[in-house]
């Protein structure tokens, strides 16, 4: 019972807040009071759903009991079976936790940050509603339910990404990153279809009993024959790729900022782009026995994360740099799941989840402070004006930067969850386990790097911004605090307290069956025994990067424009996003248009319609006049036998090169 | 079988009401006008009612044609008038109840002259439409799918837009084309089987020989109708110039005679043929996905937007009527009846900011969601609805028909698949560029929202695209045993030759 309010408790807030929305009055107290009213249906349905959430943890993760909840068959067709059902086990147990625990925390700070806001009900029926779907997609008990919330989920952020319609950039935005989602879901869908002519059935629990008979086989796919379970978990992490914009389909990412600022920590940090880990992490089963589709998983990962890392070095809007860093922090979960240390990039997930979406949320006080300013470059010198937000902002970052005492429990968050993805990369000895743990290392670098650049950027130095703005700089009220200081709270102490279930010797009982490694995929439990240098390298490299963002930012400010100036092409390149919009742009975009309109004027306007219906009905005038005598029935049929002659010459032509 | 003879009750209720109509309203001319509305409503409104039985009544568990009704006719030439519904058409009559009354409500005030000659012609055309799905004699049948083009025709040609005469004979010609081959083909199938009556001549085994052309015939028919790529020009133009009401009935059912035809025809009638074109079918169909979908992409006029998506979608129909797998043949009607509802909303959502401003060109909107926060709403479900997420009706279809394809050929499934990507990409353009951005234009300052008309108009379609989405077993239960039995069907006729289907699954 509990696990249905976890879920539908935001859904039903949803639908109140939205029928409010269409209540609206032009009385200014009477709409504060419905707004109110939203605010506080969606947060107490949402806080309610994070405390039940707590309880179906303790009972399922912590009480090793895994369930099942049939709702409602959904589709019937043939042996094509599925029901709405919530499926609750300890990966859905802790994954509830971050999406209702972060979700709670936003809906409050958003009373607050979206205080000035006109459309307040609307904003916190979004959120409530896009609540609803990521809880149907952790909790699917097949791939369709899981579709159903991933693509509900793409919805909900397409609403919201676009929140303020009456900005063309934020309308480009949305519709940019629901079709690039989309182009994952096509790899999804192709998965999920694969797995159904493989099982026979897209039930999860039935394709993972069967997977060990299924281990050898083949399919005869796209020309050729091929391992059935590689073919479906490439195409299923094509999917994860699109969601968790991984490098090629990570274009939507940094758009998405377009959106309201808790919007981009809730949905564009710590919930909805964690779905692709999620995904992999589900089907562990399937992925470990295909060694083709972990390499290709932990060399993405790898990929993503210094790409990621090296385009957030030279961004100026605070909220992108942030957005890139939650793209490189997503590759380094690919790549724990790569190596088979699916747990390790769960974990990190859960500790990223707090400390990015609390970095996010205070990048927001900061703007809400700056009136609506997101240029760090027009920041600085605000520390001791906004000293809350300030220290907070550290812990956010001390905790991405995961600094931390190695070889003993203290640390942030990020320390324990990091550098066990690291090690593991490292105990994998496979050699791309040793490319993502240099890509890892070296992202660390750049992670403490461009994490110090915006903390120094933002809060020291001289004042850049205009006095106008410098006057009504202030500190947030406290409903926009005591959320921040929640998850600064989870920050700190979540790697800590998780380690030992998590990732540590006898985390195998803490997953149960949620997660499957197979024997001789020990990379996690070779990373508790790495040489001593690996496990001081990140925090060396993250200390090495901290102190290069001092002195480029603070000790010595002209090098990092010398440095720019020197390498023109390389910080081009970068501050470009390595070119991929124009990329994109150049051959995708304008080609699918510039083909529709070819399509539509040439093709149907002058080949078909003019050989056709009005070629023939101008031939018909024009023999009609010319000989008169003829009669035009005869005409007709003519028409006719020159169909049937297309038609026999176009079915011909096709049976005799593809049949 | 039954007491009350429903399906030509049905049939015909609504010719009795356009005989009242014609014979009974008269006064002055906003008195006909009002007399023919209230007769058409109450006409249309009586005819769903009496198919609601239909729903209740029929039998899920026999893939028997029910409600049958059998009267001899012509019996020198095995002539009979012979109706009945199985799992396939039932629920295409029922959508046909459902949708008349809508279109009626939407010309309520749309329509301005000759209404009484209007509610008519709506009238008669649903006569033709049920006839049609209820007729099991090749003769009515044939009847009442060339008499649909009359009502069409007029409607288009009379009450349609500056260019209403070129897209009517353009819709005229195409059919024309199709349909005298098609009534060649039946004769040829009268004189090989004896008898016109299709239960029969389901169970009679065609030469293999004889079998290519007959379906070639009737693919000529239903491909326009369809319409399939390279035939569909014909669509674009005839909804851009019809009324919304016959956009609404065009898309939401006239569109589906060609996907029924096939389903009633060409697969269990001539199945070694259906085999040997499937091919044919599949290329025509993934053209059909991806050309249109490309085209709807550069569309500058809204309802000839939608005219192509719709061509995309039914794409989807013909590729999964022809994979011959249970999935793909109910993801193929379900697909049909699901696009019957949205596509017929996105019309309707066309109608009412055309009705308001005259206008289809996207370019004169923009900022709508200002002044029209529900229709905003309602035009969105329809846009997803449309675009296939799930929990929306449009979804169930599509991912139904994918799987079918996917075990024909991965290939198909890949390709078909792409549609879904840029369907994303031409529905949200177009939301975007109506409904979002600020509000500029003058003559939009002052637009209102939705009336309790128009509400009572989307209500019922809001309801069924929701329904349809997430229960969709209410409507996939219908189908089971009949989808099953027209497996079988062609399954034990290519027995006899010696070939095999794919393992229907």
């Amino acid at each position: 019972m509990i696990e249905k309010l976890v879920v539908f408790l935001p859904l039903i807030g949803a639908i109140i807040a939205g029928v409010i929305v269409f209540m609206p009055s032009d009385d200014k107290e009477k709409q504060h009071q419905r707004d109110t009213l939203a605010q506080i249906i969606t947060c107490a349905g949402l806080v309610l759903s994070a405390v039940f959430a707590i309880a179906v943890f303790s009972d399922v993760a912590l009480g090793g009991n895994p369930k099942t909840i049939e709702l409602l068959t959904w589709i019937d067709s043939g042996s094509f079976k599925i029901s709405w059902a919530l499926k609750v086990d300890t990966l859905t147990a802790v994954m509830m936790i971050v999406v209702t625990v972060v979700s709670a925390m936003v809906h409050i700070y958003s009373i607050g940050y979206m205080h000035h806001d006109g459309c307040i009900p609307r904003f916190m029926s979004y959120l409530s509603l896009f609540t609803f779907f990521m809880l149907m997609l952790i909790t699917g008990d097949n791939l369709i339910q899981i579709f159903f919330g991933w693509e509900g989920v793409g919805l909900a952020s397409y609403l919201l990404i676009g929140f303020w319609y009456e900005k063309p950039s934020a309308n480009a935005a949305a519709i940019k990153a629901f079709v690039v989602n989309r182009v994952g879901d096509f790899g999804f869908a192709l998965g999920i279809f694969a797995v159904y002519m493989l099982f026979d059935t897209i039930h999860l629990d039935t394709i993972f009993a069967a997977v060990g008979d299924k281990k050898d086989a083949t399919m005869m796919i796209f020309g050729g024959e091929f391992h059935a379970l590689t073919v479906i978990c490439l195409f299923l992490f094509i999917g994860a790729m699109g969601k968790s914009a991984q490098l090629g389909l990570h274009t939507w990412l940094p758009d998405a900022m377009e959106g309201p600022t808790p919007v981009s920590a809730l949905i564009h940090a710590a919930t909805m782009v964690t779905a692709g880990v999620f995904l992999v992490a589900r089907m562990s089963p399937l992925f470990e026995y295909s060694d083709t589709a972990l390499m290709v998983v932990t060399i993405v990962g790898g990929s993503t994360a210094i790409f990621a890392a090296t385009v957030a070095c030279v961004q100026n809007d605070i909220k992108r740099v942030i957005a890139y860093s939650t793209c490189s922090q997503l590759g380094y979960m690919f790549f724990a799941c790569g190596v088979s240390a699916y747990s390790a990039g769960v974990f990190h997930l859960m500790t990223h989840g707090f400390f990015k979406a609390l970095l996010f949320l205070g990048a927001g006080s900061v703007i809400h402070a700056m009136s609506d300013e997101q240029d760090m470059r027009r920041m600085g010198g605000i520390w001791k004006l906004i000293p809350v937000t300030y220290a907070l902002m550290w812990i956010g970052n001390l905790a991405l930067a995961g600094v931390g005492i190695p070889g003993t429990a203290i640390g942030f968050a990020g320390f324990f969850s990091k550098d066990v993805i690291i090690e593991a990369a490292y105990g994998a000895h496979t050699g791309v386990g040793m490319y993502a743990f240099w890509m890892g290392i070296a992202a660390a670098f750049l992670t403490a790097f461009y994490s110090w650049r915006l903390l120094i950027m933002t809060f020291h130095g001289t004042p850049r911004a205009d006095e106008r703005t410098m006057a009504h700089v202030h500190e947030s009220p406290k409903i926009m605090i005591i959320p921040l200081l929640v998850l600064a709270t989870g920050a700190i102490f979540a790697g800590l307290v998780g380690y030992e279930s998590f990732v540590g010797h006898n985390a195998s009982e803490f997953w149960g069956n949620a997660i499957l490694v197979l024997k001789g995929h020990d990379a996690l439990e070779n990373a508790h025994h790495v040489p001593v240098w690996v496990k001081i390298a990140p925090i060396a490299v993250g200390f090495a990067g901290i102190a290069m963002a001092y002195w480029f930012y603070l000790l010595a400010p002209g090098i990092p424009a010398k440095i720019a100036g020197r390498f023109q092409g390389i910080y081009q390149f970068l501050l470009n996003k390595w070119y991929f919009d124009e990329l994109y742009d150049r051959i995708f975009v304008r080609p699918a248009f510039a083909l529709g309109r070819a399509l539509w004027k040439v093709g149907d306007g002058m080949l078909i319609d003019g050989v056709g219906p009005d070629g023939l009905s101008s031939a018909v005038r024009v023999i009609s006049r010319r000989a008169s005598a003829l009669q035009t029935g005869y005409l007709y049929h003519y028409a006719f036998a020159m169909l049937i002659g297309v038609v026999v010459l176009v079915t011909w032509y096709i049976l005799a090169h593809a049949g | 079988m039954n007491e009350i003879p429903l399906l030509s009750l049905l049939t015909f209720l609504p010719l009795i009401g356009a005989g009242m109509i014609l014979f009974l309203a008269r006064g002055s001319e906003a008195d006909i006008a009002r007399n023919s509305r209230w007769g058409a409503i109450w006409t249309s409104g009586i005819t769903f009612l009496v198919s609601i039985p239909l729903w209740f009544k029929f039998d899920q568990s026999s893939a028997k044609f029910q409600f049958v009704e059998k009267l001899e006719w012509m019996p020198q030439f095995g002539i009979s008038y012979h109706m009945g519904v199985d799992g396939i058409s039932l629920l295409f009559v029922m959508l046909t109840t459902l949708l008349t009354p809508i279109c009626i409500l939407a010309s309520w005030d749309s329509i301005k002259d000759r209404v009484k000659e209007f509610m008519i012609s709506f009238l008669i055309l649903e006569t033709f439409m049920i006839g049609m799905f209820c007729a099991l004699d090749l003769f009515v049948f044939y009847i009442f799918f060339e008499a649909v083009l009359i009502p069409m025709f007029i409607i288009i040609g009379v009450w349609g837009g500056p260019r209403r005469v070129y897209a009517a004979f353009k819709l005229f010609l195409y059919t024309l084309l199709g349909s005298v081959l098609m009534l060649v083909a039946m004769m040829a199938m009268y004189f090989d089987a004896g008898t016109t009556d299709m239960v029969q001549l389901m169970d009679h085994s065609f030469p293999v020989s004889m079998q290519p052309w007959l379906w070639l015939a009737f693919f000529a028919s239903f491909a326009v109708k369809v319409p399939m790529w390279p035939v569909h020009t014909w669509l674009p133009d005839a909804h851009v110039e019809a009324p919304t009401a016959g956009s609404v009935i065009l898309a939401g059912v006239l569109l589906k005679f060609g996907g029924y035809g096939f389903l009633r025809f060409s697969l269990p009638m001539f199945p070694d043929a259906t085999i040997q074109f499937a091919t044919l079918i599949f290329t025509l169909s993934i053209i059909a996905v991806i050309y249109t979908s490309l085209v709807a992409l550069a569309q500058t006029d809204m309802k000839k937007l939608i005219a192509y998506s719709s061509i995309a979608h039914m794409g989807f129909v013909t590729a999964g009527t022809f994979t011959l797998t249970t999935q793909g043949i109910e993801g193929a009607i379900y697909q049909m009846l699901s696009h019957g509802v949205v596509s017929a909303a996105l019309f309707l959502i066309v109608g009412v900011v055309y009705d308001r401003i005259h206008s289809r060109e996207i370019s004169d909107y923009g900022g709508l969601v200002y002044r029209m926060p529900a229709y905003s709403l309602v035009f969105m479900l329809f846009m997803l609805a449309s675009v296939g997420l799930p929990g929306t009706g449009g979804f169930v279809g599509e991912i139904l028909v994918l799987v079918g394809l996917f075990q024909v050929s991965p290939w198909l499934a890949a390709f078909a698949a792409t549609g879904v990507i840029l369907g994303a990409a031409y529905m949200l353009y177009l939301y975007r560029r109506i409904i979002f951005g600020q509000l500029t234009k003058e003559n939009l300052m002052k637009i209102k929202d939705l009336n309790a008309r128009e509400w009572s108009i989307f209500a019922p379609l809001i309801v069924l695209t929701l329904w349809m989405g997430i229960y969709p077993s209410s409507f996939l239960d219908f189908m089971h045993v009949s989808v099953d039995n027209l497996i079988n069907q062609v399954e034990t006729a290519l027995a006899a030759h010696g070939q095999s289907l794919l393992a229907g699954r």
